[in-house]
C-alpha cells in the first residue's frame, strides 16, 4: 500500500471527450455526402482529382513534419487529409492532375507548415492552394465542363454565376434554375454544385457543434442583405439573394472553410463581424468584381483580419465595467 | 418557468449517483489526529498548546493574529504529542498540533444559548469567530469576516449556497437532506447578523427533492428556496450572485460591494451549531467516491483525520488507483501523502485510475475556452501571454479575475494545461506587483 505513487497535477481533473482528431474527422465525414455527389455528377474525373489533391497534401504534409523533425503521428490528427478534400471540391472537374498535386502541396507548404504547422496558419490552407492554382493557370481553373447528368449542344460552358455575370443571364431569362442548384445538376467546382449534399454535412457539423453556427449565419445574412437591395431595385438586372446563396461556393465556403477554427476569430463579436464582413466581401465582388465569384478571396481577406479582430473584440468580462458612452 | 442560471460554464458528467444515497456515516474518532494550524485563507494560526499538554475535544489550540485567519480547535481530547513540521493536504509541510486521542471525547464546548435569535449581531459574529468557522465550500475564507462587511456596504440578501456545481460531491446534498432544518435557522443567524432583508436558498435541478424538502421546513416569508438550472461554476461566488440576483460583483470586488453575503450550506449549518450549542468546528462532511473506492460514502470526520484513516473505512484503495484528489475533480488538489489530514475545506476525497496523459496538441483556436469561461476571460490567449512573458498584456486581459474553475481546460480539444499556465501568470505577475510596491 505505502508504495503506490500518486500523480500530481494541476487541476481540473476532467476533461471533455472531444479532441483534435476527433473534431478533424468529424469534419471529413460531414464533407463526404458532398465528394459523393461530386463523383455521382462528375464520375472518374472526381475521384481522381480527389485522390491527386488527397495525395499531394498527405506527402508535402509528412515531408515537411520530417524536415521539422516533428513526430510523424502528427499526420494522424486528419487536417492534412481536410485541406486535400477542401481543394480538391474547390476545383474545377476538367483540371489536369499535375495542376490539382501541384495546389495541394501549395495549400500544405505555403498555407500552413511555413506558419509552424496545424494551429498557426493565417490563412485557409485549401484557399491559398485554390488562390495559387487560380494565377498559375487562370485558364484551366476558369473552364467548365457540364455534370455527367446534363446533355448539353454547346462547344462552351458556364457556371451559374459565370453565366450571371457575363452573358447578362437575368435579362435573358436564361438564369441556372434554382433546382439544379439545390441538387446540384448544374455546373461548377467539383464540391460546389450540390447545395442539398454540404447542407447535409454542415447540419451535422452544427447539431455536433463542429462548427460556430453563427459564422455560416452571418455570412448569409449579410450576402442576403447585400443581394437583397439590389435585387428589389433592379429586378431585371440583379439575381435574388437565393440564386446568390445556392450558387457558386457560398455553401461550402460558409459552412467548411470560413469555419475553420484555426483561421476564424476566437472572440463572439470579432466572429461576427468575419462573418458579416465575408458576407458583404461576397456580394461586393460578385455583383461589381471582375470575377463573377468571390467567395475564396472573400475568406483569405476576412482571414488577414482575424488577428486584429481577436484583439481588438476581447470579451467584457464579468463584472468590468461598461465602456462609457 | 424558466430556471435561473449564469452565462457561459460546461456540464461535466455527474458521478453524484455514487454517493447521493448514502446517509451521512460517523468516522470513528481515529487514535491520532494531525491540525494544520493553517487550514484557512489568510494567516496561519498561532500554536497556544504545548507539547504534553491534556486538552480537551473543543479547546483551542491554535489563535488567529489577524482579522484573516482563524482560530483552530482541537477535534479530539487527549494529549499533545508535538507541535511541529506535517504533510499538508495543499503541499508544503506546516505546523499542525498531533493528538493522543484518550478516546474519552471530553468536551469543551461553550454554554448553549437556547434562543439564540434573540442575540445581537455582535454576539453572533463573536461566537463565529469563536468556532473558528471558515467557508467549508472549499476556498475556507474566514466567516466571521465575511459577516462584518465595512459599515458602508449594507447587505440585503443572504444566498445559503447549496449548489454543489463540483462533479461527484454529494456532501452538502446529504445536509441539506438530513438536517434542513439547522440550515435554515443558520441562515437566520446569518441574516441576524448582518442585518440582511431576505434569504435565498439556492440549490441545482439536480437535487431538486433537496430543495423541496428545504421549502417545507420554511415558515418564514422573506427566506427563499431557488432552484437553478445544473451547470458548473453554478456555485462560483459571482456567476451564483449574477443568476440569482443579475447583480454583477465589480472586478477584484467582493459580494458585499453589491449587498450579497454568500455562505455554502455546510458552513450555516456549522454557524448554528456554533451559536446555539457553542460548538467549534472541529468536524465536517466529507464525500469519498470514485472508481478507486470499493465502499464510497458520506462521512462526518474530525479535522485532522489522516486521509490513510479515511480511506481505510470507505474499504481500502482499489488496486491500480494512482490519483487521490482532496476536492473535487474539477478544482481538487491531487495528493501524494497519506498522512495528510482532513482539513477544513476538504470537501471530499477521490481516487481513481487516470489513463495515461492525452496527446497536447497547439491551440487550434476552436475559442471553446473563450465559450465556456463563466468569467468573460480568453484562456488561450491569456496562456500564450504567459507562455512568452507579456505580463502586462496577460494582466490586460484580465488573467487575475480567473477563479481557476477549469471550464477552459476541461472543454480544450487540444488537451493545452490552460489552468496551468494561468495559475503561473497570477503568481508571477503577484510577485512583480509585491517587489514594485
Amino acid at each position: 500500500m505505502a508504495e503506490t505513487t500518486f500523480i500530481i497535477k494541476s487541476s481540473p481533473h476532467l476533461r471533455h471527450p472531444d479532441s483534435v482528431p476527433k473534431i478533424m474527422l468529424s469534419v471529413i465525414i460531414s464533407l463526404l455526402p458532398a465528394v459523393a455527389a461530386s463523383v455521382y455528377f462528375f464520375r472518374w474525373r472526381a475521384v481522381v482529382l480527389y485522390l491527386a489533391c488527397l495525395a499531394g497534401a498527405i506527402l508535402t504534409e509528412a515531408v515537411f513534419l520530417a524536415a521539422r523533425k516533428k513526430p510523424l503521428s502528427t499526420l494522424l490528427d486528419g487536417s492534412a487529409v481536410i485541406t486535400g478534400l477542401l481543394l480538391a471540391m474547390t476545383l474545377p472537374p476538367s483540371l489536369r492532375l499535375d495542376q490539382a498535386v501541384i495546389g495541394a502541396v501549395v495549400a500544405i507548404a505555403l498555407g500552413k507548415q511555413v506558419f509552424g504547422g496545424l494551429g498557426h496558419n493565417i490563412f485557409n490552407p485549401a484557399l491559398v492552394g485554390r488562390a495559387f492554382l487560380q494565377t498559375a493557370f487562370p485558364v484551366a481553373m476558369t473552364t467548365w465542363i457540364p455534370p455527367v447528368t446534363k446533355i448539353i449542344n454547346t462547344a462552351t460552358y458556364a457556371t451559374p454565376l459565370g453565366n450571371l455575370k457575363f452573358q447578362n443571364a437575368v435579362a435573358q431569362h436564361t438564369l441556372t434554375p434554382l433546382k439544379d442548384l439545390f441538387w446540384g445538376n448544374t455546373g461548377g467546382c467539383l464540391g460546389e454544385t450540390s447545395a442539398l449534399a454540404l447542407l447535409i454535412g454542415a447540419l451535422y457539423l452544427v447539431a455536433r457543434k463542429t462548427i460556430d453556427w453563427k459564422i455560416p449565419a452571418g455570412i448569409i445574412l449579410s450576402l442576403s442583405v447585400f443581394t437583397g437591395i439590389f435585387w428589389l431595385a433592379r429586378p431585371d438586372k440583379y439575381a435574388s439573394p437565393l440564386f446568390h446563396l445556392l450558387s457558386g461556393g457560398l455553401i461550402i465556403g460558409a459552412f467548411f472553410m470560413a469555419t475553420d477554427m484555426v483561421t476564424s476569430p476566437i472572440t463572439p463579436r470579432g466572429t461576427i463581424i468575419y462573418a458579416l464582413g465575408i458576407g458583404f466581401l461576397v456580394g461586393l465582388i460578385r455583383l461589381f468584381g471582375g470575377y463573377p465569384e468571390g467567395v475564396m478571396y472573400s475568406i483569405l481577406l476576412m482571414n488577414t483580419v482575424v488577428p486584429l479582430l481577436n484583439r481588438s473584440t476581447r470579451p467584457r468580462l464579468l463584472g468590468e465595467r461598461r465602456a462609457k458612452k | 418557468m424558466k430556471k435561473k442560471t449564469f452565462p457561459r460554464g460546461i456540464h461535466p458528467p455527474g458521478g453524484k449517483e455514487w454517493t447521493a444515497d448514502k446517509a451521512i456515516e460517523v468516522l470513528p474518532p481515529p487514535e491520532k489526529v494531525y491540525i494544520p494550524l493553517h487550514q484557512h485563507f489568510g494567516q496561519p494560526a498561532q500554536p497556544l498548546v504545548k507539547k504534553g499538554d491534556t486538552i480537551l475535544r473543543g479547546q483551542k489550540i491554535g489563535k488567529a493574529p489577524a482579522l484573516f485567519s482563524a482560530d483552530v480547535h482541537a477535534s479530539v481530547s487527549g494529549k499533545v504529542l508535538a507541535v511541529d513540521g506535517h504533510p499538508h493536504p495543499l503541499g508544503k509541510p506546516v505546523l499542525a498540533v498531533t493528538i493522543a486521542n484518550d478516546g474519552q471525547d471530553s468536551s469543551s464546548d461553550e454554554e448553549e444559548i437556547p434562543d439564540p435569535f434573540s442575540l445581537s449581531p455582535e454576539e453572533i459574529i463573536r461566537r463565529v469567530k469563536e468556532a473558528g468557522i471558515v467557508g467549508l465550500g472549499g476556498a475556507a475564507f474566514p466567516t466571521a469576516v465575511k459577516l462584518a462587511p465595512p459599515a458602508d456596504k449594507p447587505i440585503d440578501t443572504i444566498i445559503i449556497n447549496g449548489c454543489e456545481c463540483e462533479p461527484f460531491l454529494t456532501s452538502d446534498y446529504r445536509l441539506m437532506k438530513e438536517y434542513p432544518e439547522e440550515i435554515i435557522s443558520g441562515a437566520e443567524l446569518i441574516r441576524l447578523a448582518t442585518n440582511a432583508k431576505q434569504i435565498i436558498i439556492s440549490v441545482e435541478d439536480n437535487k431538486e427533492d433537496a430543495a423541496e424538502l428545504l421549502a417545507s421546513k420554511i415558515q418564514e416569508k422573506h427566506i427563499f428556496v431557488e432552484v437553478l438550472t445544473t451547470k458548473y461554476p453554478q456555485g462560483a461566488e459571482k456567476n451564483l450572485i449574477l443568476a440569482l440576483l443579475k447583480r454583477e460583483v465589480p472586478r477584484g470586488g467582493l459580494p458585499f460591494d453589491v449587498g450579497v453575503v454568500v455562505q455554502n450550506v455546510g458552513t450555516t449549518k456549522a454557524i448554528w451549531e456554533a451559536v446555539r450549542f457553542g460548538r467549534p468546528l472541529y468536524q465536517r462532511v466529507i464525500t469519498v467516491s470514485g472508481s478507486g473506492i470499493p465502499e464510497p460514502k458520506n462521512l462526518l470526520v474530525r479535522i485532522g483525520t489522516p486521509l490513510q484513516t479515511v480511506i481505510d473505512f470507505c474499504g481500502g484503495l482499489k488496486e491500480g488507483v494512482n490519483c487521490l484528489i482532496m476536492g473535487g475533480p474539477m478544482m481538487g488538489i491531487t495528493q501524494w501523502n497519506l498522512e495528510a489530514p482532513i482539513i477544513k475545506g476538504t470537501s471530499g476525497l477521490l481516487a481513481w485510475s487516470l489513463p495515461p496523459a492525452s496527446q497536447v496538441f497547439d491551440c487550434i483556436r476552436c475559442g471553446r475556452c473563450v465559450e465556456h469561461c463563466p468569467m468573460g476571460l480568453t484562456p488561450t490567449q491569456l496562456a500564450k501571454y504567459i507562455q512568452f512573458g507579456f505580463w502586462d498584456e496577460a494582466e490586460a486581459w484580465g488573467v487575475l479575475d480567473c477563479v481557476e474553475c477549469g471550464c477552459c481546460q476541461y472543454s480544450c480539444p487540444a488537451a493545452i494545461p490552460l489552468v496551468q499556465w494561468i495559475r503561473l501568470g497570477k503568481a508571477t505577475i503577484s510577485a512583480l506587483k509585491r517587489k514594485t510596491v
